[in-house]
């Protein structure tokens, strides 16, 4: 099994990084792209934790739309499916933060993220990577939620444009959120931990207009309910889907301009935690 | 340049929180050759490692990977080592062979040197036939594997191998051990941290015994044994000869040797006694013999005699079949250092 010399001076060239300020940005892209690529072939790999992930949506479209909906009023006229999509398409974007959280304390504590870290990767292609990946998923999710909602009833009643713009801004919330997941992961470092994080993200989804007005809710409440994110973006897509439970004018800035605020929200959160991210992975250890 | 030790480490210290993992630790590892860092858990094996692979950053000192500074030229250093650890560092999702062309398309190869290199390794290294289960139910020997040639993908000049073997039954770790020869026969220079004294018995050229994050000896195998004396052992038929027999090598060793029923056993510096003096002397005053022997210490010996810690105790703490992240059951010294290090 000895090596013949032949098949060493075969070997890859030493692969340092380009001194070009272009080189490394194209190594960063191409680093970045490898690692979405991971996620796809992760996917591929196990297509039951696929399937059990596009299932949870679906679950919960039956969940709230026929359990609960068959008790709750919607405020104006309509069917509370028609309410309560676009609060679900909420709730399954944000709840994506612990998947991310947990897909990233996994490389930390398996010891993938120091072998990331002791190759010429590029630095910041890890966390961009581990992000981008998270569009991929979002698009899928977003795929099962709508026909999942057309088949109970649920449609966008304002055209294409409106309806696209809702998808791309649910697409965007979903990568401001996984960069927040990202750091999470880098924080917490390993999977036990980020496992009890998870129940965290249920209150903070439910403490919205979801999936019942924030009119009943106690008044402490319900402060804080209309300036939850998810409840910004939850009415965004009501507006943009042209569904019931439009907000009524003296509610809280962030549900008068819903769409506006969760555009706002988005850029606030990538502003923040993508450095935050980009810094923690590369003084991780130090 | 060429003269210089591939790796040179000056004089390191690293402190997390109140524990002080290294303690100005110097460590010179030339080309071509196997360094076996040894130590007992806590003494700051991995925390070297860590900083030499430029994923973490010392308090103070210098160290240089083919003369590049591992702080202010860490592309340059990563671009030629290699990283291999207890814990096996792989996309346990993946298949072996979605492994090493993901690590290869990292290392910037092209699509098509990234799919030839992961078969010649795949291949080399045995592991053809599992190349295309997903790691995770992989064994603990082919995991280990499988995460010792990812690091092999650029041919690093110097691989770092933090305890290869922890955790592995006896077959593996023979399998392992072959595949480091293999690589050391190739030209490759290694750092293998371990704390199996049979390990760095075998594969170690140079060994640097590490205590309390210093180095508190170094040599090869057999120098560090030399350096605590051989040892006579002499089995009488009649204990009652023993007042003769402890005459007799008096006179050879220079020193009483200890009595124990009828076995005699005295310390000798190294290659000053013969065993056919020793038979010859012994006949000569009439004492029977049932066995002599002159014994070289182990490696045991010295690690005990150097850091005043048996090796087993270290072995027992080891955690052996702790995954990572289950620290609970490590004893405190084990925890300390995993834990602070990540």
């Amino acid at each position: 099994m000895t090596a013949p010399a032949a098949a060493r001076a075969a070997a890859p060239a030493v692969a340092a990084a380009p001194p070009s300020l272009a080189g490394r940005l194209r190594w960063n892209l191409a680093d970045g792209f490898t690692l979405i690529g991971r996620e796809l072939s992760r996917l591929r790999q196990e297509p039951g934790q696929l399937v059990a992930a596009l299932i949870f949506p679906a679950v919960m479209v039956v969940l709230f739309g026929y359990v609960f909906g068959s008790a709750i009023e919607v405020p104006g006229e309509g069917n509370y499916r028609e309410y309560l999509m676009p609060g679900l398409f909420a709730m399954v974007t944000f709840s994506s933060i612990m998947a991310v959280t947990m897909r990233v304390a996994t490389d930390a504590s398996r010891g993938v993220m120091d072998r990331f870290r002791s190759m010429p990767v590029a630095r910041s292609a890890v966390p961009f990577g581990q992000t981008g990946a998270e569009v991929l998923n979002g698009v899928l999710a977003l795929a099962i939620m709508t026909a999942a909602g057309l088949v109970v009833g649920w449609s966008a009643h304002r055209g294409v444009l409106r309806t696209a713009e809702a998808f791309l801004l649910l697409a965007l919330m979903r990568y401001a959120l996984s960069w927040v997941g990202c750091y999470l992961g880098l924080v917490v470092k390993n999977e036990q931990t980020a496992d009890q994080l998870i129940p965290l993200v249920f209150p903070v989804t439910m403490l919205s207009n979801s999936f019942v007005p924030t009119g009943g809710m106690p008044e402490a409440l319900q402060v804080v309910a209309e300036w939850n994110p998810v409840s910004a973006l939850t009415a965004a897509c009501r507006e943009l889907f042209g569904n019931p439970g439009a907000p009524a004018a003296d509610l809280a800035w962030p549900l008068a301009h819903p769409v506006t605020a969760s555009v706002l929200w988005a850029l606030a959160l990538i502003a923040v935690f993508a450095p935050l991210s980009v810094r923690t992975y590369q003084r991780r250890g130090r | 340049m060429a003269d210089e030790p591939l790796v040179v480490a000056e004089a390191l210290t690293k402190r997390y929180g109140t524990a002080q993992a290294l303690a100005g630790l110097d460590l010179e590892v030339p080309a071509g050759t196997v360094c076996g860092l040894l130590g007992p858990n806590g003494a700051g094996k991995t925390t070297a490692v860590r900083i030499l692979a430029t994923l973490a950053d010392a308090d103070s000192g210098r160290a240089r990977i083919a003369g590049y500074d591992v702080a202010r030229q860490p592309d340059q250093v990563r671009a030629r080592i290699g990283l291999a650890g207890q814990y096996a560092a792989v996309d346990e999702k993946l298949t072996g062979r979605g492994n090493l062309r993901l690590f290869g398309r990292l290392c910037h190869l092209s699509r098509r040197d990234a799919r030839r290199r992961a078969d010649e390794l795949l291949e080399r290294f045995g592991l053809v036939e599992a190349a295309d289960r997903p790691v995770q139910g992989y064994s603990g020997g082919m995991r280990r594997r499988l995460d010792l040639i990812t690091s092999l993908i650029l041919r690093p000049q110097v691989l770092f191998l933090d305890e290869p073997t922890t955790g592995l039954d006896p077959r593996s770790r023979g399998e392992i051990w072959d595949a480091v020869r293999e690589l050391v026969a190739d030209g490759t220079t290694v750092l293998l941290t371990t704390q199996y004294l049979d390990e760095a018995d075998r594969l170690a050229d140079g060994i640097a015994v590490v205590d309390h994050g210093r180095v508190i000896a170094t040599g090869t195998p057999d120098a560090l044994k030399a350096s605590i004396g051989d040892r006579l052992d002499v089995h009488l038929e009649d204990p009652a000869m023993a007042p003769g027999a402890a005459g007799v090598l008096h006179a050879l060793a220079g020193s009483y040797p200890a009595l124990d029923g009828g076995r005699l056993s005295v310390p000798v510096a190294g290659g000053t006694v013969r065993l056919a003096d020793v038979v010859r002397e012994l006949d000569r005053a009439g004492v029977a013999v049932g066995d002599v022997a002159l014994r070289r210490p182990t490696l045991d010996e010295v690690f005990l005699r150097l850091t005043g810690l048996p090796a087993e105790d270290a072995d027992a703490a080891s955690g052996r079949e702790d995954g990572p992240g289950g620290g609970a059951a490590r004893d405190n010294g084990t925890e300390r250092e995993k834990e602070t290090v990540r």
